[in-house]
């Protein structure tokens, strides 16, 4: 895993709420035995009619999408499955980041593990951005992950939560099952003491 | 010597897992029994393999196929090469690491979350997990069970173990005696209705009662199962005497004097007088009604009776949003009842609703008569064992001579991976969880209920209210 610790970026704004993982990307496309080039299936039945043509009003297909590392996305961002497809895909299109008010819990643990950062904004905060960005192609957004700081278009910074540990894999760019296998001996001893 | 404080089921069960755990760090968390399928494991055996990593404990490991497989005629060549190509490396995962697979010639083959009650494998008090968000299923044991991402699988292949926060716990009591023709289904459809899709996150719901007391394990399963639907990864009921009955004697559950033993041990599960949850909510069993979805998430559900909820009467403008454009994915006029509404297609069947039990409450409804020569009607049992079952006690036929469509074990067209699926535009009253855009076929529009209303939906034709047929 990439190590993450600064990203400066572009915003692409998604309002709705509730977003599931099946919308994130649909079933069809999980017939697969990797992870690569999930991308192109990223939103896929938002993103293209049923003739695969790209439904332009769809905020993927417009330009500003284009290499913006930042997705801000609606409450309860990642809901459903716990398919772990949906972050590689959004990882695979260029996402580095989600700006929410909430994530499903199984959505939230998978972005920590493939590098994407969920970034937690209070409600107020949100709103601005999410009233802001649709009219504003060019809205960027600092995300330093050691100070737990994300700087705002116009100065202001806030901080966001994380979880120490998933804070310093994230950093380090280590895997959590490096983590485990070190402490081997402790499930041995475990498993002989049942 | 203090007392120690009250504790939760779930507490219990969390605490006499926990390996070991740092400040600062999620525990690492001992799993007794790990669930994978075809679709969500192959990365997971790859992470493996370029690790130079081997299964720890494959006894603990069981496998099937159940999301891709088709539910025709099995003696028939699988079209579709990706299917085949998942099966086929399930397979070879499974023979390299001697991990016990039930794959379509197995007698046990059937959707993960069903057969690992049949065999008996899950167990009160284990930790169980698999690759798939509808694991809570398991949770109707008073184990505490939990869907994970494919990384976990592989953490779990590999060490058995697994990082994890330790979730807050919610109580959802629900008192009292369900009225006729009103089921665990509807029950948890109620109970999301009511905290939302995302009312349960970061919690692990307990259900007590007596309302869930007086239910089947299989009514349980139905419960658990959603929990993840509500936003909770993990939701349990306290093991008893109708959970050991239904455990004892199967292939995986102990036997003889470690019966014994077992079921000793699991009466002392149950959550110790005065144990505290961090959230509690109450229904009253008696006021509940057959429930229906009308929207594009489980959340949005309502008494069969009840109007559509309208856009225009919404105060905070973001769920506005949201209810005007599930109704438009629905094309579903808000402020009415659906009841009266055609429907194309009904699917009964998922890891929610496929047990014997569910088929006979479909049965019940369909016998002798004939289902809408408007409506397609898949019957989906969820295991091959329930197949052979009803077959036996000759529901198969009630269905067949009403016109449905009886096939073979899988998840069929709860997720739409194998061919069964809605057309752009049909819409289907279905017994699966989830009717997010698509689901059930691109374009498909789905309205989740229980097996009795969707066997009434499928008689008439249109959105009916199952108490009218009782
Ligand atoms: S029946 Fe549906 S919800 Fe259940 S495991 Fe299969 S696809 Fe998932």
């Amino acid at each position: 895993m990439e190590p993450f610790t600064k990203l400066t970026g572009r915003v692409v704004p998604l309002s709705a709420r509730d977003v599931d993982t099946d919308q994130i990307i649909p079933a069809r496309f999980l017939k697969v035995t990797d992870k690569v080039g999930l991308g192109k299936c990223l939103f896929h039945d938002w993103r293209f009619d049923a003739e695969g043509r790209p439904r332009p009003d769809f905020i993927l297909n417009q330009p500003r999408a284009a290499g913006a590392p930042i997705l801000l996305a609606g409450d309860n961002f990642g809901c459903g499955s716990s398919r772990e497809h949906a972050p590689w895909a959004l990882a695979s299109f260029g996402f580095r980041a989600i700006i929410s008010t909430s994530f499903a819990d199984i959505f939230c643990g998978n972005c920590l593990k493939n590098g994407l950062l969920p970034v937690i904004v209070d409600a107020a905060t949100h709103a601005a951005l999410m009233e802001r960005a649709p009219a504003d192609p060019a809205i960027e957004v600092g995300i330093d992950l050691a100070s737990q700081t994300l700087a705002l278009p116009g100065g202001a910074t806030v901080t966001f939560p994380i979880d120490s540990f998933s804070k310093e894999c994230l950093l380090a760019g280590v895997d959590q099952l490096g983590y485990i296998l070190k402490h081997a001996d402790k499930i041995a001893a475990y498993e002989h003491g049942r | 010597m203090a007392a120690t404080n009250p504790r939760t089921m779930f507490e219990k069960i969390w605490e006499s897992h926990v390996v070991f755990q740092e400040p600062d760090c999620p525990a690492l968390l001992y799993i007794d029994l790990h669930l994978i399928h075809e679709v969500t494991s192959p990365q997971a055996f790859q992470g493996l393999r370029e690790k130079g990593l081997k299964v720890r404990q494959p006894s603990k490991t069981v496998a099937t196929v159940d999301h891709i497989v088709p539910t025709t005629d099995r003696s028939l060549p699988i079209t579709d090469p990706q299917a085949s190509e998942l099966i086929a490396q399930l397979r070879g995962n499974c023979r390299e690491n001697g991990i016990e697979l039930h794959g379509l010639e197995s007698r046990h083959q059937g959707i993960v979350h069903v057969i690992g009650p049949e065999l008996g494998a899950t167990q009160p008090g284990m930790t169980v997990v698999c690759g798939d968000s509808h694991t809570a299923t398991h949770g109707a044991f008073g184990a505490l069970a939990f869907g994970v991402g494919t990384s976990e699988v592989e953490h779990v292949l590999a060490t058995q173990c697994l990082l994890q926060n330790r979730p807050r716990t919610m109580e959802v009591r629900v008192e009292g005696t369900l009225p006729p023709g009103v089921t665990a289904k509807d029950v948890i459809l109620a109970v999301i209705g009511r905290i939302g899709v995302g009312g349960g996150t970061g919690h692990a719901i307990e259900y007590t009662g007596s309302a869930f007391r007086a239910m089947s394990m299989e009514e349980r399963m139905t419960v658990c199962n959603m929990s993840i639907e509500g936003g909770a990864r993990a939701g349990m009921i306290a093991p008893d005497d109708a959970t050991f009955n239904f455990l004892c004697g199967r292939p995986r559950a102990p036997q003889g004097e470690a019966w014994d033993a077992a079921v000793a041990a699991w009466r002392c599960l149950p959550g110790d007088e005065g144990a505290r949850y961090d959230r509690s909510i109450a229904f009253d069993a008696a006021q509940l009604e057959p429930m229906i979805t009308y929207g594009t998430n489980p959340g949005m559900a309502i008494p069969i009776t009840a109007p559509v909820p309208d856009p225009a009467r919404m105060e905070d403008a973001v769920r506005q949003s949201a209810l005007r454009k599930a109704l438009g994915y629905m094309a579903i006029e808000p402020g009415k009842p659906l009841l009266g509404r055609p429907i194309d297609v009904v699917f009964i069947g998922s890891c929610t609703n496929s047990r014997i039990s569910d088929l006979r409450a479909a049965a019940k409804v369909l016998r002798g008569k004939k289902v809408s020569p408007k409506v397609r009607v898949l019957v989906v049992p969820g295991s091959q064992p329930i197949k052979r079952q009803a077959e036996a006690e000759g529901l198969a036929d009630v269905f067949r001579q009403a016109g449905c469509e009886w096939r073979e074990a899988g998840c069929s067209m709860c997720i739409a991976m194998n061919g069964d699926m809605l057309a752009p535009g049909q819409y289907s009253v279905s017994t699966s969880n989830r009717n997010f855009e698509g689901r059930q076929g691109p374009g498909g529009r789905t309205l989740l209920a229980s097996p009795l209303t969707a066997a009434a939906c499928a008689l008439t034709g249109v959105v009916t209210d199952v108490r009218t047929l009782l």
